[in-house]
């Protein structure tokens, strides 16, 4: 299993694996947004909490479709489905190794494109608290979601279609933590949920992953 | 064990459904139509205005019985699913693919009728409100649902993927319900329908005058839905069949 | 009987045919979809029928 991870890290960081993509993805979402709410630097330091989770969560939702994907194209989940190891623990190896290559370098990036912002000061440890609390269940819940649609060609819309709607409620309370960071007040109750809810993901949902492959490698 | 609950699974055989639903049809079909206009034209016609929201209290006949069967037919959905992935039974498969077109349509026209009765009451269209917001993601549930079926050539498979979906779904529906209690306070009144005669004073739930109307045109709602969903569990059926007759003549 | 709809009558009468639309497009689309498919098993059917007579 150790070796699947360093294997899907590796495949990830190559050229053409996407790792980055995301990164630059969430650069672009946080320049753009002055264009659209106007360049006053109040009102986008009023929302800038909630616009970085936003950006966070789209550039995850991106790099969605590359984790099983390409495996299913070669041929090599049907491999992997055969060996030793549970379709549950590749599962959760791949949401793994989403995150460690897309939702811990969002959360890295998020300070910086605070800054940006104008993020208030009192926003910053929430803001990186609530991503790294949440991040983990944006990847778990993408996993879950790609398996649903590995077999589907050009399934990637779907796939957001389908995630989108899942990722309501970490979206919620992990926004309402660092808004309420920027406001000064106590961030802990949306933390303590946020939380919650990735160790809910995390430990339940490889299990409907593993059952999605299963039904899509028969 | 129980020869009752034995029974229940025979309908699951295609062929018994097909037979039984096309005796039941006309029945549930009747039924919803009478007490469906019953209702709508009792509370259209024959009910006074409210004297807080004047005649916009007429809209209570389509938005609370529609807005009802709305979650009621994902929890349906889910159920079927249940069955489906446990049983292994055909039917109740595309009981499920039936059902949902029904429930979506019913999410928008509790979603609609809302927005035109919050207008004069509230003020506005929409307001990011706990339950408004909750239908609209439980519209969204629905889009992607539909989309997930559509989307999967092998039967078999796509009801397999959908059911699963639906599991899944159904737990962050009920987790998303409450952080947005958690998110906003909102605007809309408590749920008033459930609360009548149960010793609220009768000022807090909806008067009599307006609540037997409602429930027939509720009725009127779960029998629509029955006989939607039967109709098109039919078709589905007949659908499978021919894609199956299809295959054959293509290898012969 | 009452059809007093006081200032919201355009409200209570959208509301009443917006509904009543989407119900009755959801019917339509039913039936026509159940037709079509029993129309095409009748025929695929018959053509089984006579390939095996």
């Amino acid at each position: 299993m150790i070796g699947l991870l360093k294997r899907d890290l590796a495949l990830a960081v190559r050229a053409g694996g996407g790792f980055g993509l995301s990164l630059a993805f969430f650069l672009i979402f946080t320049a753009l947004v002055p264009f659209g709410i106007g360049p006053e630097t109040g009102r986008i330091s009023e929302i800038s909490a909630g616009l970085l989770w936003l950006g966070a969560l789209l550039a995850c939702l991106l790099s969605l479709d590359r984790i099983f994907q390409l495996d299913w194209e070669d041929g090599s989940l049907d491999l992997l489905a055969t060996s030793p190891v549970p379709l549950e623990g590749l599962a959760a190896i791949k949401a793994l190794a989403h995150w460690l290559t897309t939702g811990l370098p969002l959360v890295v990036a998020a300070p910086a494109l605070g800054l940006l912002l104008n993020l208030p000061a009192s926003a910053y440890v929430p803001l990186l608290a609530s991503l790294l609390a949440g991040t983990p269940a944006l990847s778990a819940i993408g996993t879950f979601g790609a398996a649903l649609t590995v077999g589907i060609k050009r399934g990637g819309l779907l796939l957001s279609l389908l995630v989108l709607p899942l990722y309501v409620p970490t979206l919620i309370f992990g926004a309402t933590a660092a808004s309420r960071g920027a406001q000064g007040l106590d961030p802990a109750t949306p933390l303590i949920m946020t939380l919650a809810i990735t160790l809910g993901c995390v430990a339940l949902l490889p299990f409907a992953a593993a059952a999605a492959l299963r039904i899509n490698l028969r | 064990m129980f020869p009752a609950m034995s029974s229940i699974w025979e309908y699951a055989n295609p062929r018994r459904f097909m037979a039984t639903s096309a005796w039941l049809l006309p029945w549930v079909t009747g039924i919803a139509a009478l007490c469906l206009i019953g209702g709508l034209i009792w509370g259209f016609f024959f009910t006074p205005n409210d004297f807080r929201q004047g005649s916009t209290v007429k809209i209570i006949y389509i938005h609370v019985p529609t807005a009802i069967m709305a979650i009621n037919a994902w929890f349906m959905m889910l159920v079927c699913s249940l069955i489906w992935l446990i049983r292994r039974h055909h039917v109740s498969a595309l009981a499920a693919k039936a059902a949902a077109p029904v429930g979506m349509v019913f999410t928008l026209i509790a979603l609609f009728t809302g927005a035109v009765w919050g207008q004069p009451m509230w003020g506005t269209w929409w307001e990011w409100d706990p339950r408004l917001t909750a239908f609209l993601i439980l519209f969204l549930f629905y889009l992607g649902y539909i989309a997930l079926w559509e989307a999967i050539e092998n039967p078999d498979q796509a009801a397999d993927l959908t059911a699963v979906l639906c599991l899944v779904g159904s737990v962050f529906a009920v987790l998303a319900r409450y952080a947005l209690v958690f998110w906003n306070q909102g605007l809309h009144q408590g749920t008033t329908v459930s609360t009548v005669g149960v010793g609220v004073a009768e000022n807090e739930g909806v008067s009599s005058v307006f609540l037997y109307p409602m429930l027939t045109s509720l009725t009127g709602f779960v029998f629509l839905f029955l006989a939607l969903v039967l109709y098109r569990t039919r078709t589905e059926i007949r659908a499978r069949r021919l894609k199956a007759l299809i295959a054959q003549e293509q290898m012969a | 009987m009452n059809v007093d709809l006081g200032p919201y009558v355009v409200e209570v009468l959208s509301a009443y045919a917006g509904g009543i639309a989407l119900l009755l497009g959801l019917i339509v689309a039913s039936v026509l979809r159940a037709r079509s498919v029993a129309r095409r098993l009748a025929e695929t059917e018959h053509r089984r029928e006579v390939r095996t007579r």
